[in-house]
């Protein structure tokens, strides 16, 4: 791989060419804002907040969108940068409600993060302001389009990684907005409900149901862990607040790239029923009594062994499940050779 | 696509001959087959002129637009169950299609008036006066751009520009076009309409 | 007897203005008479003086005639075709002199320009290759195909052309690019989706003579190795649609287009794509996207189609004018080509003259000539004797130049320093009736409902803009505004995806350089001295001039004006919608503006 030098705020750094300015900003730790940027989707170029400053250019080029090339001079927060970032703040403002006091997003906000960064506090326009309703139809999440800033995250993230294409953009101009096809309700779109729209949305236009007003993105644990759902081994975060679960955030560094299905993405509320068993239940007298594992193992140990004594192992089959990895599915059909038998089956075969 | 269409025709044919000939049918079995009838009526859209389009277009590049541009020019807009029975025959995302259907000024959702009434905006016309003209022109048909008269008689659009600027102001009506316009014409040249 | 040609122009123009009827009762007139055998009658492309459509001229003595109706013809072929004798009151009347002019070449429209790439607008049928071939027609393509790719790019480098869509980057440098991009599958791509508003040159090229685009297209996919190529044009031409197409059938047949091109191995294959009505598709990116069937949304750049466009492939993409100087330039050579014009732009350019001017029309004038010659000179100048205000040029990316700024050389360099720029070439003139306030209001209206929405600054900042300026226009503005609308304007110039964003505070930027006291009058006293802004004027009627003749009455579009026949009459002002008519009708001096 060829190398470029180039100038970055004043640091003469050498960066692999075909990297963009973003890039190469990022590799020796400056931070350039971005809404529209997301290193697994096509580039945009849209929301314009990366721009930067070169030497010698008219404009202000998306740094997300520029490659780098042999003694180019950058600068990332020049005075005319910080200016084109706030205009940008300011005019997004002007159309954006100013509810951060009870936004669901407040903390994990891009919107915000940057107008504190940059000192913008609010917008000097008025005119008008977009007005559509709240859609909350779906079981799953809320989609608030007045806080939609366009970035198109959710469009690419649909069509190029899910395959969905549930949405996309509509209409032109200020009357853009995303939406699914004569705007109908997103169940009757083609969407799966995978959330990977709700993760990646920098601002509150769209946020989960679950865990709606139980605690700020800050003030809950975020723990690292593996999905029970199924053999892929996707990993996320669950947020735990006082014991319960209160959100979930995938692991964007993970084997699945922060990937997640329906059910490992907003599927968790049985962490926490009430129905849920916590030991096993053994019959007697009719009756479900609950048990130690030892007793359960046992019983079904003897049981097994009863039946194979009168019926012979042929009589035995195990059907293993989905929920369950590869190696514990190999382990199952060890177990079942064990006890003499090949009846051995597993219900995942579409 | 065509001859699952067809396949489609013969049924509706079986079925209402067999409706014809109830009484070798049971009766339960003829309220069935009237409720299977029933489905093909709730769907009466005539697929026949985007068939024809999508089979003119069939494996070539970039088609949307035209395939787009030669529905409305059938249907006169664009109607969703064409522009659905399209995103299916191209694989193409319904929303897809419906952004860029939504994204061009040519394309309609909704069926236009009988005479279509352009009032050219372009900046040759601005200065000569247009704004006046599309204002006369909202008055006298009682209608916002892009609305169409209840009895389907008149829609009033703006363009930006049909190139006539030697005779700006200008409109067209249909495909004819009225030129060096003042706001008080405006009213004999819609009574020949 | 030799026959005599008639030229009668079938441009867009022409026949708005009733070219098509007058033709049709000129054959009927000639068959009557049965003198049809005489006269070859030819329908042919913009001569370029639409304000005087329709057209005829009759060779060979070049006689003249305009604003020809088919109530017209039994005279004219009684009184000139048959007896000779010229009929004055068609002819072109100067409208400084007031004298009958003959021949076209002697009205001053025609006299100033060098009309090269137009040289068969007007003087050919366009739907007849044979016309076009009689007019050394695909000599260029000839001359072209007996060279090697590397030179006829040199060629193209030498002859100094620079892109007639609205940048002016230089065509050479962009085929060099394309040529050495990588790849086997590339394309040439025609944007001939003309939509500044006021500017029809292309339009009148693609209707007028569209082979010469055609043969420009075959020479540039030749250089840099394209075989297939697409005109992408606005679906509102239909005409220019109608003709590329016969043209591009015709070519086929005669070998210029297809497979195995004069005999060579050379294949290019043509095609054409309708726009759907987007001015953004304008914007190369945008073009691209919008033919591979996508919402039209420019893509950022880099990648350059050069290296990678349509589908990903190299693509070379030049407008309609551009491609319409190519032929000429391999057929009399670039050093020939660049006597023309200047320095740094060479060659013609070709202009829409519009708005308060006195002849509406086309013209194709040297690089480098005063702003002055072409709206003065050629384009006879301001209407009714008014007074000149600005000319805005390069539409809705442009600026305008008011007086002390029209001997200003008309080249890329020169217009862009001042403020403005070359753009597509569209010329509105704009007289003391114009409100520049109004008019940057206009153009401002125009990109904001014409924004694709991608990008932010363009998306909100351009409809920021437009409010602030409807605020100002409508009086409501306040002194912050001005401030406002500066810091808007820089931010969106710097920041925009592309072209059409960092352009559209053009139109306010230049105003506000050389009509600020216009803003400032609109803020501060309330006041549009144009009398444009309608919500600061109303319509009055003096009670003392009015003599009660009802004519005003009678013409109100909207009946808000009342009174008894021979008595004062009164306009009810909240009826009235200030469409003006009163003020043109009253023939007292009785309606008064305030």
């Amino acid at each position: 791989m060829t190398k470029v030098n180039i100038t970055l705020n004043g640091q003469a750094v050498q960066v692999e060419s075909g990297k963009t300015v973003l890039e190469a900003a990022q590799a020796v730790g400056i931070d350039i804002p971005t809404f529209c940027h997301d290193p697994e989707l096509s580039k945009a170029g849209a929301c314009r907040m990366c721009v930067v400053e070169v030497a010698g250019a008219r404009n202000l080029p998306a740094s997300c969108t520029t490659p780098v090339t042999e003694g180019m001079v950058i600068e990332t927060e020049s005075d005319r940068v910080i200016n084109a970032r706030k205009s940008i703040l300011k005019l997004t403002w002007a159309g954006h409600p100013q509810d951060c006091l009870t936004c669901e997003k407040t903390g994990s906000c891009k919107l915000q993060d940057y107008s504190y960064r940059y000192d913008v506090d609010g917008s000097p326009y008025k005119g008008e302001v977009k007005e559509i309703p709240l859609d909350d139809t779906n079981p799953f999440f809320f989609r608030d389009l007045n806080k939609c800033i366009l970035c198109g995250k959710c469009v690419r993230k649909c069509h190029e990684v899910n395959g969905a294409g549930a949405i996309d953009f509509m209409y032109r101009g200020f009357g853009t907005k995303v939406t699914t096809a004569f705007d109908d309700a997103i169940e009757e779109s083609s969407c799966v409900f995978c959330g990977m729209c709700v993760d990646i949305c920098p601002v509150g236009a769209l946020t989960p149901k679950q865990g709606l007003n139980q605690g700020r993105a800050w003030e809950a644990d975020k723990v690292l862990t593996t999905c029970p759902y199924c053999g892929s081994g996707c990993t996320f975060y669950l947020h735990v607040r006082d014991d319960k679960i209160v959100g979930v955030t995938p692991n964007f560094e993970g084997p699945m790239d922060g990937h997640l299905c329906v059910k490992g993405r907003f599927g968790w509320d049985f962490v926490d029923s009430p129905d849920r068993l916590k030991t096993p239940l053994i019959k007697k007298d009719g009756e479900f009594v609950e048990a130690t594992w030892e007793e359960a193992m046992d019983l079904i140990a003897s049981k097994f062994e009863g039946v194979r004594a009168q019926f012979g192992a042929d009589a035995i089959a195990g059907l293993s499940s989905a929920r369950t990895t590869n190696e514990e599915n190999y382990l199952f059909q060890k177990l079942l050779r064990s006890m003499g038998t090949n009846n051995v089956d597993h219900c995942a075969r579409l | 696509m065509s001859v699952c269409r067809n396949l489609d025709k013969l049924a509706r044919t079986v079925i209402e001959l067999a409706i014809k000939l109830h009484f070798i049918i049971w009766k339960r079995r003829l309220d069935t087959l009237k409720e299977v009838l029933k489905c093909y009526d709730e769907d009466p859209f005539d697929y026949g002129p985007a068939d024809e389009i999508l089979v003119k277009y069939q494996g070539q590049k970039g088609t949307m637009i035209p395939i787009l541009q030669g529905i409305q020019e059938a249907y006169g807009y664009l109607p969703r169950q064409a522009l659905e029975h399209t995103a299916k025959q191209l694989k193409v995302p319904f929303s897809r299609i419906f952004g860029v259907a939504t994204f061009y000024a040519q394309f309609h959702l909704t069926p236009r008036g009988k005479n279509i009434i352009r009032v050219c905006q372009g900046t040759a016309c601005h200065v000569r006066g247009a704004a006046k003209i599309l204002a006369a022109m909202k008055e006298q048909l009682n209608l916002e751009v892009g609305g169409t008269s209840e009895d389907m008689k008149f829609t009033l659009e703006s363009v930006a520009c049909i190139g006539a600027c030697g005779l700006a102001p200008v409109m067209m009506i249909n495909n004819d076009t009225f030129g060096r316009l003042t706001p008080d014409k405006l009213a004999d040249i819609l009574k020949e309409f | 007897m030799e026959q005599r040609r008639i030229l009668l122009c079938a441009g867009t123009g022409c026949i708005s203005s009733g070219a098509l009827k007058a033709r049709d009762a000129l054959l009927d007139e000639l068959n009557k008479r049965g003198i049809a055998d005489q006269f070859e009658i030819v329908s042919s492309g913009c001569h370029g003086f639409c304000e005087q459509g329709p057209l005829f001229v009759i060779h060979p003595e070049d006689i003249f005639y305009c604003r020809v109706q088919a109530e017209d013809i039994p005279e004219l072929v009684e009184e000139y075709l048959i007896n000779g004798r010229v009929v004055d009151r068609l002819l072109y009347m100067d409208p400084i002199t007031n004298e009958h002019i003959k021949n076209h070449m002697e009205i001053g429209f025609y006299a100033k320009q060098n009309r090269r790439v137009l040289h068969n607008c007007g003087v050919i049928d366009p739907e007849n290759i044979d016309e076009y071939l009689g007019s050394e027609g695909y000599v260029g393509l000839k001359n072209a195909l007996h060279m090697e790719q590397v030179a006829i790019i040199d060629e193209m480098k030498k002859s100094g052309l620079r892109g007639r869509g609205g940048a002016g980057f230089p065509t050479g440098m962009k085929w060099d690019f394309t040529y050495k991009a990588k790849g086997k599958k590339k394309y040439i791509v025609c944007n001939a989706d003309e939509g500044d508003p006021g500017a029809f040159m292309d339009r009148s090229v693609l209707e007028g003579d569209p082979h010469a685009v055609i043969e420009g297209m075959a020479i540039a996919a030749y250089a840099i190795g394209a075989d297939e190529g697409y005109v992408y044009v606005r679906a509102e031409y239909p005409l220019a649609i109608k003709r590329l197409r016969l043209a591009i059938t015709a070519a086929n047949e005669r070998g210029f287009l297809g497979n195995n091109i004069l005999g060579t191995t050379f294949n290019f294959n043509l095609k054409i794509k309708e726009g759907a009505g987007a001015f953004v598709c304008g914007e190369e990116t945008a073009l691209l996207a919008s033919i591979e069937g996508e919402r039209g949304m420019p893509r950022p750049r880099p990648p350059f189609p050069a290296n990678s466009g349509l589908w990903g492939k190299p693509t070379c993409l030049n407008n309609v004018e551009t491609f319409a100087n190519v032929p000429l330039i391999y057929r009399i050579g670039a050093e020939e080509y660049g006597k023309v014009g200047t320095e740094r732009s060479k060659g013609t350019k070709v202009f829409a003259l519009t708005g308060k001017i006195n002849n509406t029309g086309l013209a194709e004038v040297p690089m480098g000539i005063p702003m002055r010659e072409i709206i003065f000179d050629i384009g006879g100048g301001v209407q009714h004797g008014k007074k000149f205000k600005a000319v805005q040029i390069g539409g809705p990316s442009g600026g305008c130049l008011p007086e002390e700024q029209l001997d200003l050389p008309v080249d890329y360099d020169s217009l862009t320093a001042a403020g403005a720029m070359m753009g597509s070439g569209g010329l509105v003139v704009m007289d003391e009736d114009t409100c520049m306030v109004d008019l940057a209001r206009y153009f401002l209206t125009f990109t904001q409902s014409e924004s694709c929405g991608k990008c932010t600054p363009c998306r909100e900042g351009t409809k920021r803009m437009l409010e602030i300026l409807e605020r100002i226009t409508q009086g409501q503005g306040e002194p912050a505004d001005i401030d406002a609308l500066e810091e808007l304007a820089e931010s969106i110039k710097d920041s925009s995806l592309c072209g059409l964003g960092q352009t559209a505070p053009n139109p306010v930027l230049s105003t506000l350089r050389y009509f600020r006291h216009e803003y400032e009058e609109h803020i501060v006293e309330g006041k549009c001295r144009a009398g444009a802004c309608s919500n600061l004027v109303t319509y009055h009627i003096d009670s003392e001039n009015c003599i009660g003749c009802t004519v005003c009455a009678k013409n109100c579009p909207v009946n808000a004006i009342t009174g008894e026949r021979k008595q004062p009459h009164e306009i009810d002002q909240a009826a009235c919608i200030k469409c003006g008519v009163c003020f043109e009708k009253c023939k007292f001096d009785a309606v008064k503006l305030k």
